[in-house]
């Protein structure tokens, strides 16, 4: 696997989730990736972005644009030192909230990707790695 | 940062809102509150949200439209969302939001016929149209 | 590095030397294949290829490093060609490999030390399988991106949608739904409604042999999907088994109009958009 590009940036204010998903359309666009792919990775994006101001009370999201073979790909790693997800279990299931948002944020975007995976401390914070490949 | 706001059309008796920007969160509350504020105000008995110009409609703003249906009901007028786009609707259902209650049409032409068609029904009696 | 540079300047010396020798090796092969690539076009690629390597060595042997680059994009190119001619990987990574030969033959003359001779046949033996491993590598990958490609336009080919009527279509699938081609299937079928504007879609499916949950689901998706952008869905064509399939899978259809034949369902899509076909009197024959 070779990685094209790798860049941070901050997620801070509900402006920043915009330019979150202005980023990744940016980039899944640079891998040519089809309209329905573009859609699908940058709104799982604007979930995990919430998620990590919301939840994670604001981080940064790695970006990366990946190659494998003929395939190509965007990753993003959302990162937080917010209180941690207690039930990891329970925070993956449909319908599950904490917030303000209707529970689908973790679980309906695993659904978006083809990568997906999480690690979460209590009082430490939490990671999320998502990927997509056309 | 100045305070943005997505415009309300009147026409007839019915509100039209054409989203024509990144919606960010801030701006998605601002429109719920204008919206019922016109609903009232305008005396109007149904809203037509355009979104053919969304990129991406998250559990964010879908949860936002599916309020501003339920509160327009509550306050006697339908909404119809129009315009969404094919892939933003395929990543919409992936996620599990599958906008119950809120009624649906292509474009704002069908839409306004189908506000006039359940206006009609429930002039002659018939009450509450469901889909 | 002492090695490189000498490794360079002999290349550099020796150019015509060792281009004819590795020309008349890759002839006299038995790998060669002239059905696919004229004698011509080899010694070109062979005399662009050495040239590019001699002035690349005098960068160093990292093939990663920029100075580098110009032979990387030669074996790109090459690679993309020997794959639209129809080279097998080996024979492809062979055009490189094949230049060991010759050009050992030239540090063995110039290299008279024998520690020195071992230590620069051994910088020239990895240097020469890094790069024959690369083109292989690029071969394999051309080869990749032609089946991917073939895969999408043979895609694209099996799914047609038809317009029957005003503000009706229908999609007549048929053969095997895997989840590659049900997504191409959605999108056009959703693409089309916003183009034609049609109210509502018929998905027949009488051509397709089975339907396990996962096609089932799709199938789903895709009049869920059609429905928020307000277009109806109605699915024809199921047969009798494949009905008990779906009830055996525990798919929930009952939120979707389903239709026994694509006829039941034109006639309710008629009906919906308020249109209607009736039969005349007497049926008139073709003149």
């Amino acid at each position: 696997m070779v990685t094209l590009r790798d860049e941070t940036f901050p997620i801070r204010s509900s402006d920043d989730i915009v330019k979150v998903r202005q980023i990744t359309r940016e980039w899944a666009l640079m891998q040519a990736f089809s309209l329905v792919d573009q859609t699908k990775i940058v709104t799982a994006a604007s979930e995990l972005a919430r998620n990590t101001l919301e939840h994670g009370r604001g981080g940064e999201v790695r970006v990366q644009a990946l190659q494998a073979g003929a395939r190509r790909g965007v990753r993003l790693t959302f990162v937080d030192q917010g209180p941690g997800i207690p039930d990891l279990d329970k925070a993956l299931r449909d319908g599950f909230t904490t917030g303000n948002g209707m529970g689908l944020g973790l679980s309906g975007s695993r659904r978006l990707v083809n990568d997906f995976d999480i690690h979460s401390e209590v009082d430490k914070g939490t990671t999320v790695m998502i990927a997509r490949w056309k | 940062m100045t305070m943005e706001r997505i415009p309300i059309l009147k026409m007839g008796s019915f509100l039209l809102v054409t989203v024509q920007v990144d919606m960010h969160d801030r701006l998605a509350m601002t429109l719920q509150d204008d919206l019922t504020g016109r609903i009232v105000k305008d005396r109007a008995h149904g809203v037509l949200i355009d979104i053919s110009s969304l990129e991406i409609v998250d559990s964010f703003i879908g949860r936002m439209i599916g309020n501003i249906a339920s509160m327009a009901r509550v306050l006697d007028a339908e909404t119809v969302v129009v315009g969404m786009r094919p892939a933003v609707a395929i990543t919409l259902v992936e996620l599990g939001l599958s906008l119950p209650g809120v009624r649906t049409a292509l474009n704002v032409d069908k839409g306004v016929e189908m506000l006039k068609g359940s206006i009609e029904d429930r002039a002659r009696g018939n009450g509450h149209v469901a889909r | 590095m002492v090695n490189q540079n000498k490794l360079a300047e002999s290349v550099r010396t020796q150019q015509e030397v060792i281009l004819k020798d590795w020309v008349a090796f890759q002839l006299a092969a038995t790998s060669l294949r002239r059905d696919l690539m004229k004698e011509s076009e080899l010694r070109d690629q062979s005399r662009e290829f050495l040239s590019l390597f001699a002035q690349a060595l005098h960068g160093g042997s990292d093939i990663g490093d920029p100075s580098w680059k110009p032979v990387r994009d030669f074996l790109a190119q090459t690679a993309r060609s020997r794959v639209a001619q129809g080279f097998t990987p080996s024979e492809t990574a062979m055009f490189i490999f094949s230049l060991k030969q010759s050009l050992f033959d030239v540090i063995r003359t110039t290299v008279k030390d024998p520690k020195e001779l071992v230590t620069d046949m051994w910088a020239a033996t990895v240097l020469l399988d890094k790069l024959g491993l690369q083109i292989m590598e690029l071969h394999q990958q051309n080869r990749e991106e032609v089946i991917h490609r073939q895969q999408e336009e043979l895609l694209e080919l099996s799914t047609p949608v038809v317009q029957l009527f005003d503000n009706i279509l229908a999609l007549p699938l048929i053969g095997t739904l895997d989840s590659a081609r049900t997504q191409i299937v959605m999108e056009n079928l959703l693409q089309r409604i916003v183009e034609t504007g049609a109210m509502i879609a018929i998905i027949d499916i009488t051509g397709v042999p089975t339907v396990d949950t996962l096609v089932a689901q799709h199938l789903l998706k895709t009049v869920a999907a059609a429905r928020l952008m307000g277009a109806d869905c109605i699915i024809s064509g199921i047969r009798p088994q494949i009905a008990q399939t779906i009830v055996h899978l525990g798919v929930d259809l009952s939120e979707v109009t389903t239709k026994a034949t694509l006829a039941d369902a034109f006639t309710i899509a008629l009906q919906r958009t308020g249109a209607s076909i009736m039969k005349s009197a007497v049926a008139r024959p073709k003149e």
